[in-house]
């Protein structure tokens, strides 16, 4: 017995030592690599695209980044704070956007849209950002605060649950219906830059979330209510010790992520021309990948996370499958975004700027 | 009866465990007092809830003779007393500049905020070199220096320490003692609990000793001192 065993142990012994797992992983990843090597080199051997499309899918890619990033920061604002992550917050972007519907086919009647097109714009924005607000102040007061020190699951559950109430809540106040948003003939077109044609719908939401990310740093960064957010995420108790009120300072978070969510709203609206009750599943969903890309719980991680995803997104499936003779790429957009999470999570579980070693693991 | 800290037959725990017992502690105005007590007696947890942080079950607490023990963390400390806490629990992340700022962050008074940041560097030259340093990098003396001026940003008439010694090298010791005198002498009131009962009792004027949640020894500082009973009884194997 002692024998036969020996070889058996040496045996043993090797698969203890090597490292299946990470030989697994780093061999799916060289697969991976390849596949989208070979597929990108066929692709531009092929130039089925010419160096004008591949700018025009790049640009898209960065204006719907753009937006991603903007709900990102929901997601990533409510986690630096309180750990948890809002799973309703796609529901509070819709919230915003679905209500300034009604308030743009208003407008579209009295012919606003067309006689004054940046006071609409700046009426569109304004509600859209106040509902998505009301919305997430709500939503942390009746769903998240009665759970403040419940296990970490238990909020988890609860937004999901959320999610749901939220989105038939409004399919019962707005309807089943996909609805087409009344068309700004301002923002229709394009712009010359330089010799360049861009959509204008790109160039505003690109600038749009640049301004409001910006926004977004200087409050978190500089101001007093920032510096309390930052303080109450990093420790609760010694914040209440320095005077921070740590109730009205969670209430702030949500309140300025909802904001940002129902400004994306807009942005995103002006890219797709359509709302639905459901609309807030998948930028919600895509969002949050770009907040666990860049690092969750870091604001310029969620603008770089977007950007990664948005530009994946365009790019991606035309320059990875199109050569490698996958039909119809664009409609495997959603395997390459969710492919990336998982390939990052594996090889960076922090994300690009986390900490992986950091308690910002869910 | 003039105390400006009191605590009355303070019952307070954790969950279904007791850990203070008719705890009954005074503190004078312009005094320095220290709390001695071996681990787990029960010294953090009555600094804790003298700032609200756990919850009084029975008792009374006040502060210049108005009760307190009902008031959350944060209407205490805007009473003017706060604390220096255990393991000083910087802000890692922030720099030593936004930790000062965050501990006047009750003030509204933006110029003195600026002089109180140069007093404090006054006495902590040290902070002054590292003051765009993120805290969670310094030393472990220089972020019980920050702590201490972080608390002093708050500009206390009760200033609670707790610990201030753990884990600093003899000589950072002595000069953090030597600290607490000064800001004593500066007119803030001073109630330090310690495990490192010589040093403590060097600066105090009165003491107290706690043991399992109780108090059982309470006396001026140079009685306790000389008091051979305090070293055999209660901490002994303490001594450093």
């Amino acid at each position: 017995m002692t024998t036969q065993s020996a070889a058996g142990s040496r045996y043993r012994l090797f698969l203890e030592r090597f490292p299946v797992r990470r030989f697994v992983l780093v061999l799916l990843a060289l697969v991976i690599a390849y596949g989208g090597a070979a597929g990108s080199i066929a692709t531009l051997r092929a130039g089925r695209f010419s160096g004008e499309v591949w700018a025009n899918l790049f640009i898209s890619g960065v204006a719907r980044g753009s937006v991603y990033a903007i709900i990102a920061l929901g997601y990533t604002l409510v986690y630096g704070i309180l750990f948890i992550i809002n799973f309703a917050h796609g529901e509070v972007f819709m919230a915003g956007a679905f209500t300034a519907y009604f308030v743009a086919v208003g407008l579209a009647s009295k012919g606003m849209l067309e006689s004054n097109p940046i006071i609409s714009i700046g009426i569109l924005f304004v509600v859209s950002s106040l509902v998505s607000m009301g919305v997430a102040i709500l939503l942390e007061r009746i769903a998240y605060r009665p759970l403040r020190g419940a296990p970490r699951l238990v909020p988890l559950i609860t937004a999901i649950g959320a999610s749901l109430f939220l989105q038939y809540t409004f399919r019962g106040f707005y309807g089943a219906n996909a609805r087409a948003y009344p068309t700004i003939p301002a923002i229709q077109g394009t712009w010359e830059i330089g010799s360049f044609p861009v959509q204008k719908v790109h160039l505003i939401s690109i600038l749009g979330a640049v301004a409001l990310w910006l926004v977004l740093f200087w409050i978190v960064e500089r101001t007093r209510v920032g510096r309390e957010m930052r303080a109450v995420g990093e420790d609760r108790e010694i914040a209440a010790l320095m005077g921070v009120d740590v109730d009205r300072t969670i209430v702030f978070t949500f309140g300025i992520g909802g904001a940002l969510a129902g400004a994306a709203g807009i942005l995103y609206v002006f890219l797709f021309n359509q709302v639905i009750f459901t609309m807030g599943f998948f930028p919600g969903l895509k969002a949050f990948t770009a907040a666990v890309l860049g690092g969750i719980g870091s604001i310029t991680g969620a603008a770089l996370g977007g950007l990664i995803l948005g530009i994946l997104e365009t790019v991606g499936p035309n320059l990875f499958l199109d050569g490698a003779g996958v039909p119809s790429p664009n409609q495997l957009i959603p395997i390459v975004a969710f492919g990336i999470l998982v390939l990052v999570l594996i090889f960076l579980p922090g994300g690009f700027l986390g900490a992986p070693d950091d308690k910002s693991r869910a | 009866m003039t105390a400006i800290l009191s605590v009355n037959d303070v019952d307070a725990g954790y969950g279904p465990s007791e850990v203070l017992q008719k705890v009954n502690i005074y503190v004078d105005e312009g005094e320095i007092v220290c709390l001695l007590g071996s681990n787990a007696a029960g010294k953090s947890t009555t600094l804790r809830t003298i700032l609200g942080m756990v919850r009084a079950r029975a008792g009374t607490i006040s502060l210049r003779g108005e009760q307190i023990q009902t008031l959350s963390t944060q209407q205490i400390v805007s009473k003017g007393i706060t604390m220096v806490p255990e393991n000083r629990r910087l802000f890692a992340k922030m720099t030593v500049r936004e930790n000062l700022e965050i501990g006047a962050n009750m003030r509204r008074d933006k110029a003195e905020i600026l002089t109180d940041i140069d007093r404090v560097f006054l006495l902590f030259p040290r902070l002054k070199e590292r003051v765009a340093q993120k805290a969670g990098s310094m030393s472990g003396g220089e972020q019980q220096m920050l702590a201490i001026g972080r608390a002093l940003m708050a500009k206390p008439s009760v200033l609670l320490m707790d610990e201030p010694s753990m884990g600093l090298a003899p000589i950072l010791v002595q000069q953090v003692f030597e600290t607490i005198q000064q800001i004593n002498a500066d007119g803030v009131t001073v109630l330090v609990v310690e495990q490192n009962a010589n040093v403590a009792l060097a600066i105090a004027d009165r003491g107290y000793v706690i043991q399992t949640g109780r108090i059982v020894m309470s006396d001026t500082a140079k009685a306790m001192l000389a008091n051979p009973k305090l070293r055999d009884a209660y901490l002994g194997e303490l001594e450093g």
